[in-house]
């Protein structure tokens, strides 16, 4: 099969791959690339462990093709960190203990930092419509949702 | 999906030439949160995609002749960011946001949503009630129609090989006017609709309907236009009475089926409470109330 | 030793976890996550239909195909024999489970497994499987679990009597065991009541529901000696499946836990590592396989539906007499339903002189059920505490005095035979009376409801190590499957015992070839069982690094005394010489007798029953069903909460999920016998906005055999929300809610049949 070639920026890094026409960018991800922080929970847009950033906008990389990526900026999982420091998302959550088997945890970061970069005073309603597509089938959400409300907390200066 | 080939074109000549030389199925891709599900679970075995969000202005809204058109791969989260539509189309982009989560509204567009051709799908109520246009092109030109006519079953669209949908064209809005979409779900979000309504109204000064479009999703083959609800509203206040009527034009246009969201006799009592509480919403805003609907 | 009234620097507080940083990052290894060059993808064929018997199966096609290297069948497998065995949380019948794993003779539910193929790429797997051409005879089926006690029904197994009744019988049933419990004499106590209570409820099986699909890579050397790398709730459950399914001794696997993506009772039974092994072996190629979502709910086990009947009597007074239960639970297509708990669990919570229990396990065209969380009690409790809150509005009885009156306390003897003891039932309720949530009026529009759950928690085996490094810090290691942050209190109570910082200690899950056998992580054992045996071990060390200490001061090592992570000389010695740290001992263990270190195994016994009650506040749409969770309280003794955070998260994770048993969650089949919603879409499982937050109250009462006091929290959760939810629909309304789930169509087809 012919693979196309497709050249992007992952995390920050220029990232050049082929893919087959057929391959999700979470394919593309975790088979071709080896980023395997992205989860597969479902592969139909149900479940969000796969949620990445492309351009800034909160996506499921499993209802994205690989070679859509094409040009455009992918931030995962992995990325969210500033080298060794944690994102104060990824710091409230280990501090919340809002994570249990861990699994949907990259999802719900990347998806939590997404809500705070659009809104960085979300209410809690507002939060636990904005994750609603982040299944979590541990924590029951109570403390991954205080977790995200004390990050945009600090995030706006008013918490540490 | 031995010999599938992606290819995303700059031009609508472009596009319509690989759609047309394609000899097998091909499918176009705006956001893809329905053909990807199906391609991956073997229900569509493409063997053309036609990426069409490298068109020039099909990922925009503009704003033209006191009316909208909005590019047919904009995502929802761009209409929903959009000023100008929530202020005139409350209803649209309140039914376009109930699509899948964020992360999906991030992808999911109008014409994916009208073109997979789902009796449930969410935003395709609120088009009808709007009067919404589609603009398609093909290789005979461009045709521009009622969205109405483009479902024509589940699955199924009255759009040729070689066509596609360019862009949604919204009209003006006269004074007190007003339009919202509800569906019912089991949860609060993350469910496919087992009933969706959308209403728009124009009201007088008296609160009397002038003008009324209805339309109920997910209780039959595709979502239907109904006018008994809308003439059930037109020269009446929302009293009880008109309520009661158009509880009653909905009940009786409902031809569900039973399945795994709702049975026939759930979702046709359903359709008569959501008529009457987006009325309400409609009403409300047509007077100038800013209403949340959810 | 026990600590319980010690002065705990450790124990109790809230530090993160030592896998945390790798979960945030996306570091972390999950069982979908390895690979390995040159590995096949191996895949999975399932039957499309409910029952059919499989005539022929031809690979030629799909053998054939470029990139395809091995295909297997039932016929890879040895057929093995009809024995019965106690593993995991209930029996387990080993034939049972390889013709579970892949279908032999028949094909018993729609998805059950039928043969697999190990391919270059997921691609050409697929292919592959569309090339093997299966005829089947397709035979009557059954899916409800009476209709499958039903004297027509179509038979899943011919060899199948049903046990627990004289004489044996001599015809086939769906029936694979009736169990009987009684104490005292319900007949004559129910003649002795004023009020009586009586219905009929029913349940829908309900998936786990964890996000990660099972996934394993297996290598099969030529030498014989296998890898597996599998997420599960017990590498030497799969080590010991996997061998007994091929027939290969145990010592030539090696299993290492993945990081587990959730389990939940769901990943304590094998599907995918004996295949793998089989394709590898076939292959001589590493063979990697993960589930879709769609198959891992037609092909793995749910928690059985059942149907129940229920009487209870009291007098006046609130006092029970007598109480009867009537439970049939679908096993799915194997026996083995979790009935034992089912019938034990519902009852034992009270007091009652009078109890007749009987339970069926009912097989039928479903998928094998596996555990979860708490087996079998969520159904008997909503029965049981449902019917005690329409005892309680007949009795004009406030439903907490109710359960005050007839609680069990400490010396009551349950219907199964066990006296309760070191139980904390009666301070659960009292932390009910005086929490805020209880106290405060019902909202308008709102109502409330009250129920509460038992579950005896289980001990059982465990191993653990505890090593002092060179410089002084710690590695513990266990045998336990870390599935809901385990790492974090086994190394609190390593550190505890040592008198060092967490930080100085860090615990990792350790593969089959590193540690004692460990039985698996369920039951809400590991903190107790697993828990006692690290804590023996850090004890052993404690005791060796007085040794070592006593040999650098040449004093007897009596002399020597143990403090806040020193060595101090104690007696005659005291003050002789400055004290000594882990590092300085440390670094002298060369010259006084090599590493330090200890291992432990333990078979531990006496687990703490946990005992909770919930609260929970809801609103009703009556013209469309909808059911609003408003607040949510969980009331639970907890022995002792090493980290109190995850004990929280357990209570608030289990509540939610049984949120979504009582609203939404259910298993919709087709009129072939056909599962409809195997998705997360239309499975419906609770969402983020569903959801109000869960307030976690922790009650304390020790539990005196574990060494801190813990008792197991992980069960008790689950099984009262659906009572709790079902309990304030009824006094929201006025309706009697007895089927579950109570999902919008219901609840308002129960309004308009009522005339509400």
């Amino acid at each position: 099969m012919a693979k196309n070639y497709v050249s992007t920026i992952i995390n920050g890094e220029s990232a050049e791959f082929l893919c087959e026409p057929q391959q999700t960018l979470l394919d593309v991800l975790r088979d071709v690339i080896g980023l395997t922080g992205s989860k597969e929970g479902c592969a139909s847009g149900d479940c969000g462990a796969c949620s990445v950033l492309i351009d800034g906008t909160l996506v499921c990389s499993c209802l994205v093709l690989g070679v859509e990526a094409e040009g455009k900026s992918i931030t995962t999982v992995e990325g969210i960190a500033d080298g060794e420091k944690l994102h104060p998302v990824q710091q409230k959550f280990l501090e919340h203990a809002a994570l249990q088997c861990g699994f949907c945890t990259p999802g719900l970061i990347v998806a939590s930092k997404a809500l705070l970069d659009a809104n960085p005073n979300p209410t809690e309603t507002e939060a636990r419509y904005w994750l609603a597509g982040n299944l979590c089938r541990c924590t029951g959400y109570d403390k991954v949702i205080r977790a995200v409300m004390d990050a945009a907390a600090v995030m706006r200066g008013e918490a540490s | 999906m031995p010999g599938l080939t992606y290819s995303a074109p700059t031009s609508v000549d472009d596009a319509v030439k690989l759609l047309a030389g394609s000899s097998g199925l091909a499918k176009v891709l705006s956001g893809g949160t329905d053909l990807l599900v199906q391609m991956r679970s073997g229900r569509l075995k493409p063997e053309l995609i036609v990426d069409t969000k490298k068109i020039p202005g099909i990922m925009e809204i503009r704003e033209e002749g006191g009316g909208f058109v909005i590019g047919a791969a904009t995502p929802g989260a761009v209409v929903e960011a959009h000023a100008g539509m929530n202020k005139a189309w409350p209803g649209v982009v309140e039914a376009l946001d109930l699509i899948g989560s964020t992360q999906v509204q991030g992808r999911c567009s109008l014409a994916g949503n009208l073109c997979n051709a789902s009796p449930a799908a969410d935003s395709v109520p609120a088009l009808y009630a709007a009067a919404a246009t589609a603009v398609i092109v093909g290789s005979k030109g461009r045709r521009e129609v009622p969205v109405e006519q483009v479902p024509t079953a589940p699955g199924r669209t009255s759009l040729a090989k070689d066509e596609f949908i360019l862009e949604f064209k919204l009209p003006p809005r006269p004074a007190r006017s007003g339009d919202a979409y509800l569906r019912f779900i089991p949860r609060t979000e993350m469910d496919i609709a087992v009933v969706g309504c959308g209403i728009s109204v124009t009201i007088d000064d008296k609160g009397v309907c002038t003008a009324a479009r209805c339309s109920l999703g997910a209780v039959a083959p595709t979502v239907l236009l109904v006018k008994e609800m809308a003439d059930a509203l037109i020269g009446h206040t929302l009293d009880d009475a008109t309520l009661a009527a158009l509880d009653k034009a909905a009940q009786a246009a409902c031809k569900p089926i039973n399945d795994k969201r709702g049975t026939i006799e759930y979702r046709t009592k359903i359709a008569g409470v959501l008529a009457r509480r987006v009325a309400k919403i409609a009403f409300d805003r047509a007077s100038g109330k800013t209403v949340k609907a959810h | 030793m026990n600590y319980i009234d010690s002065n705990l620097k450790v124990v109790g507080t809230r530090p993160i976890r030592p896998d945390g940083v790798d979960k945030v990052t996306g570091r972390a290894v999950f069982a979908a996550d390895t690979r390995v060059s040159g590995m096949l993808w191996g895949k999975i064929l399932r039957s499309p239909h409910a029952h059919a018997r499989i005539l022929s199966i031809d690979t030629s096609k799909a053998e054939k195909l470029h990139g395809v290297h091995a295909v297997v069948t039932a016929k890879d497998f040895p057929d093995i024999a009809n024995e019965e065995a106690f593993v995991g949380e209930g029996p387990m019948n080993f034939r049972d489970l390889s013709y579970n794993v892949i279908a032999r003779a028949k094909a018993l539910y729609e998805g059950h497994a039928v043969a697999a193929v190990a391919a270059t790429t997921q691609a050409i797997a697929d292919e592959a499987l569309a090339l093997i051409d299966i005829k089947y005879e397709v035979l009557p089926f059954v899916i409800d679990v009476e209709e499958a006690m039903a004297d027509n029904a179509p038979i899943l197994h011919d060899d199948m009597f049903t046990g627990g009744v004289t004489p044996k019988p001599t015809k086939p049933s769906n029936i694979a065991k009736v169990l009987t419990f009684k104490k005292g004499d319900a007949e004559a106590g129910f003649k002795d009541a004023e009020v009586i209570v009586e219905g009929k409820y029913t349940t829908k099986p309900v998936h786990q529901g964890y996000i990660e699909p099972h996934a394993c890579l297996a290598t099969y050397a030529a030498d014989g000696q296998i890898t597996i790398h599998s997420s599960s709730q017990g590498h030497f459950m799969v080590r010991a499946y996997t061998a007994k399914l091929l027939g290969i001794d145990i010592a030539n696997i090696r299993c290492t836990p993945a990081e587990i993506g959730g389990g939940f009772g769901g990943k304590t039974l094998i599907y995918l590592e004996p295949v793998a092994v089989a394709l590898s072996r076939k292959s001589g190629k590493s063979v990697k396989m993960q589930m879709t979502r769609e198959e891992v709910f037609r092909g793995s086990g749910p928690t059985s539906g059942a149907a129940i009947e229920i009487k209870i009597g009291a007098k006046k007074d609130g006092t029970i007499v007598a109480a009867r239960e009537v439970l049939k639970f679908q096993a799915g297509a194997f026996a083995g339903s979790p009935i034992g708990p089912g019938c034990m669990c519902g009852f034992a919570l009270y007091d009652l002189p009078n109890i007749e229990v009987i339970g069926y396990d009912v097989v039928s065209n479903r998928p094998k059920v596996a555990a979860y969380r708490a087996p079998g009690a969520p159904i008997t409790s909503f029965a049981v505490e449902s019917a005690l809150d329409e005892l309680a509005e007949k009795l004009g009885m406030d439903p907490l005095t109710l359960r005050e009156k007839n609680a069990a306390k400490n010396g009551s003897k349950t219907h199964y035979g066990v006296t309760h003891a070191n139980i904390g039932f009666e301070q659960v309720l009292a932390a009910v009376k005086t929490h805020p949530h209880w106290k405060s009026a019902v909202p308008a529009g709102q109502a409330r409801g009250l129920a509460c759950g038992f579950w005896f928690n289980i001990g059982g085996e465990s191993s653990a190590s505890v090593h002092v490094n060179e410089d002084g810090s710690v590695s513990a290691a266990t045998g336990s499957p870390d599935i809901g942050g385990s790492r974090a209190s086994m190394g609190m109570m390593v550190a505890e015992v040592l008198g060092v910082p967490v930080s100085r200690v860090r615990t990792t899950v350790a593969d089959t070839a590193s540690i004692g056998f460990t039985f698996l992580t369920g039951g809400s054992r590991v903190t107790f069982a697993t828990g006692m045996a690290v804590t023996q071990a850090a004890e052993k060390v404690v005791d060796e690094l007085k040794k070592r200490a006593a040999m650098i001061w040449e004093i007897p090592a009596d002399a020597v005394e143990w403090k806040d992570g020193m060595a101090f000389p104690a007696g005659s010695n005291a003050g002789a010489f400055e004290p000594l740290d882990l590092t300085a001992i440390a670094a002298k263990a060369g010259r006084t007798g090599g590493p330090i270190n200890a291992e432990v195994s333990v078979n531990a016994q006496g687990a703490g029953a946990g005992f909770g009650a919930h609260i929970c506040d809801v609103s009703v749409d009556r013209e469309t069903g909808h059911v609003t969770i408003e607040r949510y309280t969980a009331v639970q003794d907890v022995g002792k909460a090493i980290h109190p955070s995850y004990v929280e998260g357990q209570i608030q994770g289990g509540a939610v999920q049984g949120i979504g048993w009582a609203l939404n969650e259910e298993y919709i089949y087709n009129d072939k016998g056909q599962l409809e919603n195997p998705g997360f879409l239309d499975y419906r499982c609770p969402v983020a906005s569903d959801i109000p937050m869960i307030e976690a109250v922790l009650v304390e009462v020790p539990n005196p055999r574990h060494p801190f006091g813990a008792r197991g929290v992980g069960e008790v959760p689950i099984v009262p929300p659906m009572a709790a939810i079902g309990n304030a629909i009824r006094r929201a309304t006025g309706v009697e809610m007895h089927n579950l789930p109570m999902s919008p169509p219901k609840v308002r087809a129960a309004l308009d049949a009522a005339g509400k």
